[in-house]
């Protein structure tokens, strides 16, 4: 679950690292009232959960009140990447001399967090991995030790930090690693840190991600969701522990296990069809999960055939054929359907089946062949 | 005849009562692992699957009891690095934690905690071991594979069944199938497992199932090219996948163009691995 900016510099801040004065403003007027009370300059920035904020005009410098206002009208107008915006955080603007990066996430090769500290700051990460490799230092971080202070240095050492600003980075290191293990996070980022006239390192920007899998121990971070930025069927899936990503295509594709999953779009494809989505049910599913993934599916307009590619192994056949019927009882639909279950309780899932006359294949490649024609048919109708 | 698991293994099953943990601990016995032992804690005393399995409250017990040398783990994902840990403290040297959705922290610490106690883990979020013929420790469904001499290794669950079950329909049989799990911090690589295989004198060949997001099938790529004598061949799921989405498993994720189906494809294929264009073609692909 990836945080608003405005939340993660909260948390940030909690663990000692400073940021701007400034507050988060739902409307344009609100926002003239906070660049009010902050007095003097202000930057006014739209909260959206991607990147590319300033080049798409997100972010903008307002130099009183009524500017503020001006500007925070027109950025709560917009969208960025297709996001509308509904949200602006209006900061105290910082002079500034140097921008740093500062972030931590999951190094999956070491299989520990990875601290990461760059002297290119305000540019994407990636792109100083791509263009000066050379500017970005990194440790490993060994998890039951923790980030030691001499790690830490070593990368203020690296970027090249004046050295009267080290105790302070430190400081802000050993925060931002708090935060992020505290909060169960995969990425907690500082970009840019920035080093202000007055000779003091301040947040500018903040990136945190949390662990879905973490957050029954976060209720005070699952609160923070926006769901705003999630379209309904995606929130809807979420709801019954299903994974759902919608495609362009038009064949519908229930799946257990996310590599499976994967291969059928892959196999739907290699037989001339364009899959209208990736569902995982995940493992174990009952029929109810089922036939909830079932309705997300035909929620799409776009399919014309739902293809069922069910393996069962912690997952029961039978469970997912009276799901299935479930759903059909549900949901009316004319979609055509075709069904290839196999593993465990093949058999009497097979005979639930039979008895409601469903379409059945006994490969995978045979099951994306008739989904493909069937959802072909549909078209030339 | 095997890596890892075979018929000497003394199961230990932590989370024996609970519904998933009944169900596939009924299954192994069936299939002939030799199950000695569950843990429930608070379950200690009591006797399951027909009375013929003793439940213990603690690893330690169980261990020290009947002899287990292997643990299977179907606990509750905010319990499974615990349990972990507790196996890995008990002096089990093979834990293969089927869990899924443990929190990617748990698992940084349990990982290097077990390292440092030298026991093996699997998984999480794993379909298991299979020797057919010999032992199943975890939930790869037993009657799709058939005794032989092609080694499995795959990141994916059920995406390995459907390999297992393309190659059992040709008649290939498998030396030993082990799910090293989709998460992005588990406890053994591909790189491992293909060491383990080309050091098996019963495994002739290997198949490699891979999928998008991280580097691990690169690194397989190169361990293959540097070190493996046997054939490998390989399938990658996710040629499909748009970039930035995720796809389910915490590791699918593309990262920043590395990460794609595409580049581990090209990888594996520079390594002189036969690549399959889709799961029922891997039995063509094999040597």
């Amino acid at each position: 679950m990836k945080l608003h900016e405005y939340q993660a510099k909260q948390i940030f801040s909690q663990y000692g690292i400073a940021i701007p004065r400034g507050r988060v403003a739902s409307t344009a007027s609100e926002a003239k009232s906070v660049a009010q009370e902050l007095g003097g300059r202000v930057v006014v920035k739209s909260q959206v959960l991607v990147g590319g904020r300033g080049k798409a005009g997100g972010i903008r410098l307002a130099n009183t009140p009524s500017e503020a206002e001006e500007v925070a009208t027109q950025i709560l107008a917009m969208q960025v990447k297709g996001l509308p915006v509904r949200k602006v955080l209006v900061d105290e603007a910082a002079t500034i001399v140097e921008e740093i990066y500062l972030g931590v996430t999951n190094d999956r090769g070491a299989r520990s967090p990875v601290m990461i500290a760059s002297s290119e700051g305000g540019i994407e990460i990636e792109e100083v991995a791509r263009i000066m490799p050379e500017r970005l230092f990194r440790i490993t971080i060994e998890p039951l030790l923790g980030l030691r202070e001499y790690q830490a240095r070593y990368l203020a050492a690296s970027i090249e930090l004046r050295r009267e600003l080290w105790r302070e980075f430190v400081g802000i290191a050993q925060g931002l690693y708090t935060a992020y293990t505290e909060s169960d996070a995969t990425l907690a980022e500082i970009n840019p840190l920035v080093i202000t006239g007055d000779g003091r390192l301040i947040a500018l920007d903040a990136k945190m991600v949390v662990d879905d899998n973490a957050l029954f121990r976060h209720a005070e971070l699952a609160e923070m969701r926006d769901f705003d930025e999630e379209a309904p069927p995606e929130r809807e899936a979420r709801k019954y522990g299903l994974s759902y990503v919608k495609l362009d295509g038009d064949i519908g594709c229930m799946v257990n296990g996310a590599g499976l999953a994967m291969a059928t779009m892959d196999v739907i494809k290699l037989f001339g069809g364009e899959p209208a989505n990736f569902l995982d049910i995940g493992g174990g599913a009952g029929a109810d999960k089922v036939a909830a993934a079932l309705g997300i599916i035909l929620s799409d307009s776009n399919v014309q055939a739902v293809l069922f590619n069910i393996f069962g192994g912690i997952t029961r056949c039978d469970e997912v054929a009276r799901g299935i019927l479930m759903a059909l009882k549900e949901v009316s639909t004319d979609v055509p359907m075709v069904v290839r279950l196999t593993g465990t309780n093949e058999a009497e899932g097979q005979r639930i089946l039979a008895e409601a006359d469903m379409l059945t294949a006994g490969s995978l490649s045979e099951a994306a062949q008739t989904a493909v024609s069937l959802a072909n048919e549909r078209h030339s109708v | 005849m095997s890596i890892l698991v075979d018929k000497k293994t003394r199961l230990l099953v932590q989370g024996i009562t609970g519904r998933e943990g009944f169900f596939h601990a009924t299954q192994m016995m069936e299939y002939g692992t030799q199950i000695v032992a569950g843990v429930t804690p608070g379950k200690g005393g009591e006797w399951v699957l027909d009375g013929k399995i003793p439940v213990f409250d603690t690893v330690v017990g169980a261990a020290e009891t009947t002899g287990a040398n292997c643990s299977v783990i179907f606990v509750p994902a905010r319990f499974a690095a615990d349990a972990i840990l507790e196996a890995a403290d008990g002096g089990i040297p093979l834990i293969v934690c089927i869990t899924e959705g443990v929190p990617v922290q748990d698992m940084m610490q349990a990982r290097s905690h077990i390292t440092q106690h030298g026991s093996r883990l699997i998984g999480p979020n794993c379909p298991g071991v299979l020797t057919p013929g010999a032992s199943k420790v975890g939930i790869i469904p037993g009657n799709i594979a058939i005794p032989g001499s092609i080694g499995v290794v795959s990141r994916s669950g059920t995406l390995t069944y459907e390999v297992l079950y393309a190659l059992q329909r040709k008649e290939l049989g498998v030396s030993t199938c082990v799910g090293i799990g989709g998460d992005p911090i588990n406890g053994t690589s591909f790189l491992d497992v293909l060491a383990m295989f080309e050091d098996d004198p019963h495994t002739d060949q290997v198949v490699l199932i891979g999928e998008i997001g991280g580097t691990d099938e690169e690194r397989a790529a190169e361990f293959i090219a540097d070190h493996m004598t046997k054939p490998v061949a390989a399938f990658v799921a996710g040629m499909t996948a748009p970039a930035d989405k995720r796809m389910g498993h915490a590791g699918a994720i593309v990262e920043g163009g590395s990460g794609l189906a595409a580049d581990k494809i090209a990888a594996l294929k520079s390594a002189g691995v036969r690549v399959a264009e889709h799961p029922d073609l891997i039995p063509e692909v094999v040597a």
